[in-house]
């Protein structure tokens, strides 16, 4: 890889050896993909938590805090593994709980921004058109790329907090143009009513096109899209195709027109989804022993539009007993929802509000599905019910109106 | 002797045991990483044991969260010797890195089509080869 004078300093270890080694690791990532040289960016989202990290991530960041690593480029967490104010009710190990401290301080102490959101982009930081950024999860990816226009390969923690350490990271994938055109085309005349609708969408498109540079175009669709339902989409699509990116055209900034958007690429065969394909999603889950008692709002956090629908859904109803029902969101989005009685009217429902965290990774949750003798997950974000199979939940998806039903009914439907 | 040519290599040269999936894969939504063992309800690949093995799977799923768990698992010494994918993205690809586990992407001929888990092969990261040494039958 060409080097330039800053990058060569860096090497030399004239900004400390915590930078040093984070470039040497970019370098041999940037080597993998044939990367000619570095890009700057300007943000960097990281993801960090002791369930993901593990015993071996701590030890290694304890290593970097010690030896002076410090963020050079703003740098924000995504969505951790425990709410300190619910970890003992969920029955969260205490030693990990000690060893999430412990992590966050060390993050802290590397002028890392502790966030804790995975929605970064509706209530963090938007980058414009064409700025370069350092992003991890998928979602907060598929979003900067495509509704953005900002470029940003999936960069997982090591590959997040090198880039914060160095301000730059490789320049390959969708840091280059080549990349960045689409190489499907998707035609809509499904009506696409309610978000767990767009995560179908996701799903279909996703699943059938496995691969991080398959970058589809969705075209024909009758009215603008709301930003909760292109997060949807794109957690899908990141989820079920490993995809980091897609075009919808007359809505996203690199997608004035289909020609445009595939920029000279042949559309391949052309799909197109239906009302019917939608729904023939739903009728693919199978319900397994019926059990009813578990809905999960969740993965992506929710944002305050969705907060607000959920407390209208749940206004005069009860999470059925014996029934347990978790909405998670950030800090700054929980607050607000509070300010404005959506967080008192989702608790006073039954609801369980989780800060910071997400419902897939938090820690110790096998065992809590175990203890609680949940067998199925009933959730409206289509990434939840793909991406926390490994904990062995039978999974459902459902459109926003019927998980609201399901948990106040106890029936599964 | 079959030999696998691969585009994109990282790591060591490393012999083992090769275990092959038609399915794709993700350290997070398929992998139980206490055990080493492949979880997922309805994985083409589930209750079999990825420790020491050698991994070929045609594409990668989803997944931020790779690039910690493969440092993970391999602090736990429950880690694969590579990954051989027909597709991957850049999280497996900063992940293995980062855990100094060899990595390799783009197979010809598909090696699902010369390789059978149970197999004895030899991932050659710096000729960009896969050289199957032992077949199981």
């Amino acid at each position: 890889m060409e080097l330039d004078r800053e990058e060569r300093a860096l090497l030399a270890g004239e900004r400390g050896d915590a930078a040093r080694r984070a470039l040497e690791y970019q370098i041999e990532v940037g080597r993998f993909w044939g990367a000619r040289r570095f890009v700057r960016v300007t943000n960097v989202h990281m993801m960090g938590d002791i369930e993901v990290m593990g015993d071996g991530g701590l030890e290694w960041l304890r290593e970097q805090a010690e030896q002076g690593a410090r963020c050079r480029v703003a740098t924000t967490t995504n969505a951790r593994c425990i709410d300190f104010a619910h970890c003992e009710r969920l029955g969260q190990d205490a030693a990990e709980v000690a060893k999430e401290r412990e992590l966050i301080a060390c993050l802290r102490r590397m002028d890392v921004v502790t966030t804790d959101t995975c929605i970064n982009y509706q209530s963090v930081y938007q980058p414009h058109l064409g700025e370069h950024v350092a992003w991890g999860d998928t979602g907060t990816v598929i979003y900067a790329n495509s509704v953005f226009g900002a470029r940003s390969n999936f960069e997982s923690g090591p590959a997040a907090l090198a880039a914060a350490l160095t301000g730059r990271t490789p320049e390959y994938g969708f840091h280059l143009d080549a990349h960045r055109r689409g190489t499907i085309a998707v035609r809509l005349e499904a009506a696409l009513d309610d978000l767990a609708d767009w995560g179908a969408l996701g799903k279909l498109v996703g699943e059938a096109n496995q691969s991080y540079t398959a970058v589809p175009v969705f075209h024909g669709f009758g009215r603008t899209p709301i930003a909760d339902e292109l997060k949807h989409l794109g957690a899908a699509l990141a989820s079920y195709g490993s995809m980091g990116m897609f075009h919808f055209v007359g809505v996203t900034p690199e997608a004035p027109s289909l020609a445009a958007a595939l920029g000279g690429n042949a559309p391949g065969a052309q799909r197109v989804i239906s009302g019917a394909d939608i729904d023939q999603v739903y009728r693919g889950y199978g319900l397994g022993d019926g059990d009813a008692r578990l809905v999960v709002f969740s993965g992506p956090q929710q944002s305050l539009f969705e907060m607000k629908q959920l407390a209208e859904l749940f206004a005069g109803r009860r999470v059925a007993p014996g029934s347990s029902c978790f909405v998670t969101s950030n800090a700054g989005v929980l607050a607000q929802a509070r300010r404005l009685g959506y967080a008192q009217a989702l608790e006073g429902a039954g609801a369980t509000l989780l800060e910071g965290v997400c419902f897939y990774i938090l820690q110790n949750l096998t065992p809590m599905r175990v203890a609680n003798r949940w067998t199925n997950m009933v959730s409206n974000s289509a990434k939840i019910v793909n991406i926390i199979g490994a904990h062995r939940f039978n999974t459902v998806l459902r459109r926003t109106r019927d998980c609201v039903e399901i948990a106040c009914s106890g029936e599964l439907r | 002797m079959s030999v696998i040519r691969v585009q994109r290599a990282f790591g060591a040269p490393v012999e083992g045991e090769a275990l092959v999936s038609e399915e794709g894969f993700s350290p997070r939504y398929d992998l139980d990483r206490w055990s080493g063992l492949i979880t997922k309800p309805g994985h083409r690949l589930e209750g079999q044991s990825i420790v020491d093995k050698v991994c070929f799977f045609p594409t990668a799923k989803g997944g931020i969260a790779a690039g910690w768990a493969f440092y993970d698992i391999k602090w736990k010494k429950i880690a694969p010797k590579a990954f051989v994918f027909g597709v991957t993205n850049p999280v497996m690809v900063q992940g293995a890195i980062f855990a100094g586990i060899p990595i390799t992407e783009g197979w010809e001929p598909d090696a699902r089509t010369v390789v059978h888990s149970g197999d004895w092969v030899r991932v050659d990261p710096g000729r960009r080869l896969i050289e199957v040494l032992r077949t199981l039958t």
